[in-house]
């Protein structure tokens, strides 16, 4: 349970760590953001990286800034700020509903928000939440700077478009609408597990009818997606349990479970059906 | 291969300079190079809770640090959350009291974890005293005596009377 001998830089700026993990990528260069994914992968040796970049000590990378159209999330910014409401709108609400299921407080004090997506963990919170909101990428590289939609990102378990020499430096979340409603539940085995299925619910509620709807699961497939299907029984309708059920039926009936000893396909479809309903009654609260 | 670094530290409100090798996590350099054996290891992969710190104060797992990252941190472990030598914490006086502890393998990480729970919130509900003891895992107790204890600290605590 002891990590193996790796070589550590703390670099002091983002030009600094991008250089670093440019020259030291073919000697299986890493991040260690918030650590609380790679270390412990560390400590069980399934991960054993040459280099590890530590980029806790760079300044710019720490803030959330809510000053553009859209909210900026920084590199290091962690689970426990977004615990209390980062603003006043239904995107700070919505943000503080989903960081209070993320591990437990010793977790989310460390843990970051890109780390969360840069991992892909198929039950990761933070995934799906930028899936859902649609959030933009910035990933860059020594040199070179790409940006891709949450859509484009994530490509299976624990695999997304990261190339080795890249680094998820921040991405940017547009703002709800001020009309926007949005519901969010998780089952876990204990507070603080991974979720055995989450979900996270929007639409925009305009005349009383449910429009632009968004349903994203976590922990039912290898990735998060928006799930069209069940998207297209709630737009247009009243909000009503028989919309909230035929959208949840057909998230089930969408997604490619997950399996594990513990959980079979079916079971999952029916945590899928449930979290997702269970999601969109709370959108009334 | 043993790199090593340098670093200096706060620890109970001392201060701490020492070489480390990168590779040493925060957990075993309290435990090995400052002998505070108070902070306990049990899986060394985040999961237990029984190596929970305050790293400036916030709760945080010292076996997913690497000790070279708490350069020029606070550190606080279960030996410095007693004022003195003399008197303890009023939850440590309530865990006694209200046997929230057998074998006491996990009770330093439950009360450092408690002490940023009563400091952030000071009159939880027995509900919120379970959630944020989630991860802290207890094989003796049944956590029903530690979420006792940890109430009659913070009624305690509220009243301003030391225990």
């Amino acid at each position: 349970m002891k990590v193996a001998p790796f070589h550590y830089h703390a670099p002091a700026s983002k030009q600094e760590a991008l250089d670093l993990l440019a020259h030291y990528e073919p000697e299986d260069a890493r991040i260690l953001a918030g650590g609380q994914s790679l270390i412990p992968m560390m400590a069980f040796r399934l991960a054993r990286p040459g280099h590890l970049i530590d980029i806790n000590r760079i300044p710019g990378l720490h803030g959330i800034d809510l000053r553009g159209d859209a909210i900026y999330i920084g590199a290091i910014a962690r689970h426990a700020a977004f615990e209390k409401p980062i603003e006043p709108g239904p995107t700070g609400r919505l943000l503080a509903d989903v960081a209070a299921a993320i591990g437990h407080a010793p977790i989310r004090s460390r843990g970051t928000f890109c780390g969360s997506l840069a991992n892909a963990d198929p039950a990761s919170e933070w995934c799906m939440t930028a899936t859902a909101l649609g959030a933009r990428m910035r990933i860059e590289k020594s040199g070179a700077l790409r940006e891709l939609e949450a859509s484009e990102f994530f490509f299976g378990i624990m695999t997304t478009a990261l190339e080795a020499d890249e680094m998820l430096t921040g991405l940017t979340l547009p703002r709800l609408p001020a009309d926007a409603r949005h519901g969010f539940y998780e089952t876990s085995r204990r507070a603080g597990d991974f979720a055995l299925g989450a979900a996270l619910a929007i639409y925009r509620l305009q005349d009383g009818r449910m429009q632009d709807a968004r349903i994203v699961l976590a922990g039912a497939e290898p990735h998060p997606r928006r799930l069209a299907d069940a998207e297209a029984c709630l737009n247009g309708e009243v909000p009503s349990d028989a919309a909230f059920r035929a959208a949840a039926e057909a998230a089930a009936n969408a997604i490619d479970p997950l399996t594990d000893g513990q959980v079979d396909a079916g079971l999952r479809c029916d945590i899928a059906r449930a979290v997702c309903h269970r999601a969109l009654l709370r959108s009334l609260a | 291969m043993s790199e090593t670094r340098s670093i200096s530290l706060t620890v109970n409100g001392r201060a701490v300079a020492a070489d480390v090798e990168v590779r040493l996590t925060l957990a075993d350099f309290l435990r090995q190079n400052l002998r505070l054996t108070g902070t306990h290891l049990g899986c060394e992969h985040g999961v237990c809770g029984a190596c929970t710190i305050l790293l400036d104060g916030r709760s945080a797992r010292s076996c997913l640090m690497l000790a070279v990252q708490a350069n020029g941190h606070a550190i606080t472990t279960v030996e410095g959350l007693a004022p003195n030598a003399e008197q303890m914490h009023p939850l440590q006086i309530a865990f006694q009291e209200q046997h929230a502890l057998q074998c006491g393998f996990c009770t330093p990480g439950m009360l450092t974890t408690l002490t940023e729970l009563l400091r952030d919130n000071p009159d939880p509900s027995a509900a919120q005293v379970r959630e944020a003891i989630s991860g802290n895992l207890c094989r003796c107790t049944g956590y029903n005596s530690i979420v006792d204890a940890t109430l009659q600290a913070a009624k305690k605590l509220r009243e301003g009377v030391p225990g």
